[in-house]
């Protein structure tokens, strides 16, 4: 499916070369109000690649990925200096419509969050909003079967989607929103409240859709950015010296953040020896 | 090793029981029958002072809530044996009778209630629902409008009906020129407004947060947000609310005396004649002295008490379906 957002990017802006990222993700500052929350942190996102964001808590990581698909817009007295370009094209430009950048752009969150509807409607939700002109029960079938579910539910696709276990309803929330195809799976340490086999599922799931889409997840659980991700950034904050500003202290290919990190600070995070 | 050093748990573990015989008896006293047991350690003792607070508070409790029933009970019974007893197929289509005269029925003021309520209700129904949803999503929290809105409307939930009754006779009656089923609808619909605008949004506010960022990640408007998600997730709510609203409507009499008054005949224009209710038909037949009427104020109030049961089940079987907003696990 195409949206017009799609459609515009679609064509990189001229300037372009095939090497360049996906996403080019520049902030200078953000703020929320006064506050400053996150500074100096530019990553690039390869495509069809996943990327992995880790670093401890309150370090900015979150809203980093929220800045990708402008979540940040929903939170009073947000304010961003630099620039998200996606494909070249700047999504905080002023002429940009935030709903059409979310419509490309699909986010899974922390808490499983299915809508108090059947399984079907849930996945086809994002088909309703886009008014898809094609099949929509086959579309919730192949999204359904792309997120490692279809078995699960297809004998009872008009149940609740509540009524799926904690596991399965993060499926299903990723169902719905590969249904509507966007080019970039922005992902909110999704395994989080998740036991180990569930989390052991979506981690084989993510390097399944990986093939199709370009995936970036926040997570709090170092060995699982080193099992799925291609790149990884590491976000610190000192909050022991009273720092409240998280900023990015290091981006490369994951192994060789992990086996030979260039920052002493990420060194000492990847040790344990602070979280 | 003696039991009455130990806290907690451990006299629960058998190496720590005093063998049989052991004089380890320290917490109360012992019958015959057990004597050559050894107590347990955590005996209740029915002369310690808590257990005599425990069990007069226990009675306590249940003699005032068994006395706060009488009066409901007895309003229930009498009301179901006097009205039970007038069910028959002309009080529903029979006029009020005249004053001496036997029989008759409320078919009149049944319908007028109807007409009242759904007057009422499509007056306030949509205001109360705007209002409640742009209280909790449109309006920011700290704008003065909202700030005003929400404060007018609890002052409101509070209004003597009586007011809105005064109030609805000098805009609606005296401008008319008439009592009508109109001034009695719009009455009505001041009292239902303000609890109609609060439940609505109390139900909007307790839709988690969760589940509007995933509407608006999948790249939903915020009309989409809340007219396919919020609304939905908040619907059994809002309706508890409505029915609330409707079965305080439906009882009310003081606003109906300045605006519909009375009518002893069907309902005619809805503009310029009174119109009968059963509100006000208990109100006048209770206090004559016509065996005729006071029955049939009876069977009036019979009608009240199970349209009030009616809403109240409603309420249940829709908050029973209505799907939980809480995960699984």
């Amino acid at each position: 499916m195409s949206t017009p957002l799609q459609d515009a990017l679609g064509t990189p802006a001229s300037s372009q070369t095939t090497t360049a990222p996906l996403i080019n993700c520049a902030i200078d500052r953000l703020y929320y109000g006064d506050f400053l929350a996150v500074r100096d942190s530019h990553v690039p996102i390869t495509k069809g690649t996943i990327t992995a964001f880790i670093g401890p808590s309150g370090c900015g990581k979150s809203t980093v990925l929220r800045c990708l698909n402008r979540m940040n817009d929903l939170i009073r007295g947000f304010r961003l200096e630099g620039q998200v370009l996606l494909n070249g094209h700047d999504i905080y430009a002023p002429e940009v419509d935030p709903v059409a950048v979310r419509r490309t752009i699909g986010m899974v969150f922390q808490q499983p969050n299915p809508f108090a509807m059947s399984i079907a409607k849930n996945v086809g939700f994002g088909l309703r909003l886009n008014r898809f002109k094609g099949n929509h029960q086959e579309r919730i079938r192949e999204s359904l079967e792309a997120a490692a579910l279809w078995d699960e539910v297809k004998d009872k696709l008009h149940s609740s989607g509540l009524s799926l276990s904690g596991g399965q309803q993060q499926r299903l929330c990723i169902a719905r929103a590969i249904a509507t195809c966007p080019e970039i799976l922005l992902m909110d340490e999704p395994c989080s409240a998740l036991d180990p086999i569930a989390t052991k599922k979506i981690e084989d799931l993510m390097l399944e859709l990986k093939k199709d889409y370009t995936i970036v997840i926040v997570t709090h659980n170092m060995d699982q950015a080193r099992r799925v991700a291609d790149y990884t950034a590491f976000f610190y904050v000192d909050t022991t010296q009273g720092g409240r500003t998280g900023h990015l202290i290091e981006y490369g290919p994951t192994y060789q953040l992990f086996e030979n990190p260039l920052h002493e600070t990420t060194a000492r995070y990847i040790r344990g020896e602070f979280s | 090793m003696t039991i009455s050093s130990q806290p907690f748990g451990h006299g629960l573990d058998p190496g720590t029981e005093p063998a049989q015989g052991t004089p380890g008896r320290k917490l109360g006293e012992s019958s015959p029958s057990d004597q050559n047991k050894p107590p347990h350690p955590f005996r209740r003792d029915l002369t310690q002072g808590r257990f005599l607070i425990d069990s007069g508070l226990t009675i306590l409790a249940l003699t005032l809530t068994f006395l706060a029933l009488v009066p409901l009970v007895s309003v229930l019974a009498l009301v179901l044996a006097r009205g039970g007893s007038m069910l028959s197929l002309e009080l529903f289509t029979d006029l009020p009778p005249a004053a001496g005269m036997p029989g008759g029925g409320l078919g009149n003021a049944l319908l007028g209630t109807l007409i009242l309520v759904t007057i009422a209700s499509a007056l306030a129904v949509p205001i109360g629902l705007m209002a409640g949803i742009y209280l909790a999503e449109v309006a920011s929290p700290e704008s003065s409008i909202a700030t005003v809105v929400s404060f007018a409307a609890k002052v409101l939930s509070g209004l003597p009906s009586i007011l809105a009754g005064v109030f609805a006779f000098a805009v609606v009656v005296l401008t008319t020129g008439s009592f009508s089923a109109w001034a009695g609808g719009v009455a009505l619909a001041i009292l239902m407004i303000p609890v109609i605008t609060l439940t609505t949004a109390e139900a909007l506010r307790a839709v988690p947060r969760k589940l509007r960022e995933a509407a608006v990640g999948m790249g939903a408007t915020r009309t989409q947000t809340i007219l396919q998600v919020v609304l939905p997730t908040a619907s059994s709510g809002i309706f508890t609310g409505i029915m609330l609203a409707v079965s305080r409507a439906a009882g009310e009499t003081a606003p109906l005396l300045f605006t519909a008054l009375f009518f002893d005949y069907w309902p005619e224009a809805p503009f310029t004649t009174p119109i009968a209710s059963l509100a006000v038909l208990i109100y006048n037949f209770s206090g004559v002295p016509y065996p005729s009427q006071i029955d049939i104020a009876w069977a009036a109030s019979l009608i009240l008490v199970v349209a009030a049961l009616i809403a109240n089940i409603a309420v249940r079987v829709v908050a029973a379906q209505a799907p939980s907003t809480q995960t699984r696990r």
